[in-house]
């Protein structure tokens, strides 16, 4: 998941990278007070998880707590991308002498990590390696050697520092690979990394992406997500499915994450006979899934308002399909006369014969039992867009 | 013959005395393949019955591959405990490790395959968060249903389990030499392009399918290396065309990145390198049938 700038900021501090003064805020009181608490000059940030909030207006400098309150109220509840704006940092303010950037990230092509570093910095990433290319250095970093000072000094002059400014800003990508990989993130982002007036090294607005698969190694971390959450995303994970709400009318049940992808495909060409039905959602109940992870997921779905028919996609291989049978009886059985969606199955593999002869035997009115994948998705589209 | 599993294949199971482990050691034992025994540190020198079959455990990959010649190791060891699982796989030097656990760490994953490389890579690498390798008939190595296709001339290498599950049926009246599920975590061992290459070189294998989904540019490099080095028939199909951008679709490495990693993009590759691309699984499989009724 991704962090917000002043979760990253509290973590850079954490580790010693040097950054300046940031509170957050969610009133322009608040936002007054912080202004007040750091003093001087002070920047007023929006926290949203989308680039562009710079020009969308979501940054103001300030030069008194009560700008500082008129800022944060033209900033909270702006609405950036899509992104309404919840909270506000307000940062410290910083005389610039120079911009520059630097990050870690995972390398999938190369089976590695990537530092990416250039002396040119406060502009888009995408659009300096775009524009110039050769002054942002791409230098592969050893999962298990990691970055030292050394490496870190390699980076740097790869990245167009001179010696003295390569010795300065060294240990802090060194402080920043610390971050990386002791907090089990797939990227550090420091843009822009800055020198000021007064010769200090800081690190000026940060990206930290976590990898979930690792929370196991990070109990103590709470990491509060001020994001917009769908409240069936919300639901879904509180039942331990692997849930991704999306755009259309066809809700889909499939286990593993290939044959649902495939699933919510083969569904979109199907709609495109139908009146443009979609998918309404992607859900995993994974392999060897019992009845009542498929009664869950269902439960979930039938629940999305935008649903219009229910496409159950089941290849059984270590999932039995008298299991997945049995949970969409039960889950019919619980839901009774609330469940008023038709649902399309089908099922194929370990046990089918007996999965299909438990829903025949059931002879729900809602229930549709369709011999093949396309088959069953052109049902399930027509279905929906009755 | 087959491709990186045969019938001289000998397995062991790390994390055999485990839930998960216990199950898909009964079940590759009930498809026949020759699994001779388990590693659990805290269990070594006990013995299993497994349904009849008598399975010593050892308390290292080193010592259960001198005391039996095993040569494939399955790995269901727990997210938590599987990096040091895999390293001892590669320390030992054995053959092939097949890493079914899904949900590990990737800075994990990528210490592990950095320690590989390291050594040499005298370890072949399948997974993690994989179904593992069958050859049918031969041997499965990993929880693939063995009873799904028998032996015959499609080799297939896939991202997805379940969607390698659906090819196998599909093209089951054809046969498959060896059905290979590589992963989808963004860091694995085997790729595509391994599996490739191995089917090239492989007598039986006469065409394959490959399968990739959005994520990652394996799809890519496997268009590129196709175009340059395979003269068998391939056959593509990718998944997630729909997919949001930024959203995790189950599998970790499952995810479009801004314009990265596109369903779309893969597709054009694989068109780009004269690899015909079916629009859905069962598309993919007519498109293989036609292919392999051309070549006989």
């Amino acid at each position: 998941m991704d962090l917000f700038e002043y979760q990253a900021r509290d973590l850079f501090e954490a580790y010693g990278v040097p950054v300046l003064q940031g509170l957050i805020a969610d009133t322009p009181e608040e936002a007054a007070e912080a202004a007040a608490k750091i003093g001087g000059t002070v920047v007023v940030k929006a926290q949203v998880q989308v680039g562009g909030r710079g020009k969308a207006g979501g940054v103001k400098v300030v030069h008194s707590p009560e700008e500082a309150r008129e800022a944060a109220s033209k900033i909270l509840g702006l609405d950036i991308k899509g992104h309404v704006v919840k909270r506000v940092m307000i940062a410290q303010g910083a005389a610039i002498e120079k911009e520059f950037y630097f990050s870690i990230l995972l390398d999938r092509s190369n089976r590695t990590f990537l530092s990416l570093c250039s002396v040119e910095g406060g502009m888009e990433i995408e659009q300096l390696a775009v524009e110039r290319p050769e002054a942002l250095a791409k230098i592969p970093v050893d999962a298990m050697l990691g970055i030292d000072l050394d490496k870190a000094l390699e980076i740097a002059k790869a990245g167009g520092f001179d010696d003295a400014m390569a010795a300065k800003v060294a240990p802090v990508f060194v402080q920043l690979w610390r971050v990386f990989k002791d907090e089990d993130t797939t990227l550090v982002e420091v843009n822009p990394l800055v020198l000021d007036k007064s010769g200090n090294i800081l690190a000026l607005d940060g990206k930290v992406s976590l990898d979930e698969n690792a929370d196991f190694r990070h109990s103590e971390r709470e990491v509060v997500n001020i994001a917009k959450v769908d409240p069936l995303e919300e639901k879904a994970k509180a039942l331990g499915l692997n849930y991704v709400k999306l755009d259309g009318q066809v809700g889909v049940i499939g286990n593993g994450a290939g044959l649902v992808m495939s699933t919510l495909d083969v569904v979109a060409y199907a709609g495109e006979k139908h009146g443009g039905v979609k998918p309404a959602n992607f859900l995993d109940i994974g392999g060897g899934a019992s009845a009542e992870v498929m009664a869950n997921g269902l439960d979930v779905i039938l629940n999305d308002p935008q649903v219009k028919s229910v496409f159950v996609n089941v290849f059984g291989g270590i999932t039995a399909c008298d299991a997945v049978a049995n949970g969409i009886v039960g889950a019919l059985n619980t839901l009774g006369a609330s469940a008023s969606k038709p649902l399309v199955v089908r099922l194929d593999g370990n046990n089918v014969i007996e999965g299909r002869r438990i829903l025949a035997e059931y002879a729900h009115p809602l229930v549709t039992v369709v011999e093949t994948m396309d088959e069953a998705a052109d049902k399930a589209a027509e279905l929906a867009n009755k | 013959m087959s491709i990186f599993l045969d019938q001289n294949s000998r397995i062991i199971v790390q994390g055999m005395t485990g839930a998960e482990g216990m199950k898909h050691t009964r079940r590759m034992l009930a498809g026949g393949s020759n699994i001779v025994g388990g590693v659990n540190p805290r269990k070594a020198g006990e013995t299993v019955d497994v349904d009849g079959t008598l399975l010593p455990v050892f308390g290292t990959v080193a010592e259960a591959m001198s005391a039996t010649g095993a040569n494939v190791s399955v790995i269901f060891v727990p997210p938590a405990f599987a990096k040091a699982a895999i390293i001892e796989a590669i320390d030992a030097e054995i053959a092939l490790a097949v890493a079914i656990t899904e949900g590990i760490p990737v800075h994990d994953s990528a210490e592990a395959w950095a320690y590989n490389v390291a050594k040499g890579e005298k370890t072949r690498l399948i997974g993690p968060n994989c179904p593992g390798i069958i050859s049918p008939g031969k041997s499965n190595a990993g929880i693939t249903p063995w009873d799904i296709a028998g032996a015959g001339p499609i080799g297939l290498v896939s991202k997805s389990g379940t969607l390698t599950y659906q090819m196998m049926f599909e093209l089951r009246e054809i046969g498959i030499s060896t059905a290979i599920g590589i992963g989808g975590d963004p860091i694995i061992g085997t790729t595509h392009i391994d599996a490739l290459a191995a089917f090239q070189a492989d007598p039986e294998t006469k065409a394959i399918v490959l399968i990739g989904e959005i994520g990652g540019d394996s799809e890519e490099k496997a268009a590129a290396y196709i175009q340059a080095n395979v003269t068998k028939p391939v056959v593509a199909y990718v998944a997630g065309f729909t997919a949001p951008e930024g959203k995790t679709m189950g599998h970790a490495g499952a995810i479009v990145s801004g314009s990265a990693g596109t369903a779309q993009a893969k597709k054009e590759a694989f068109e780009a390198a004269g690899v015909k691309v079916g629009k859905t699984p069962s598309e993919t499989a007519a498109l293989m049938r036609e292919v392999y009724a051309s070549l006989a």
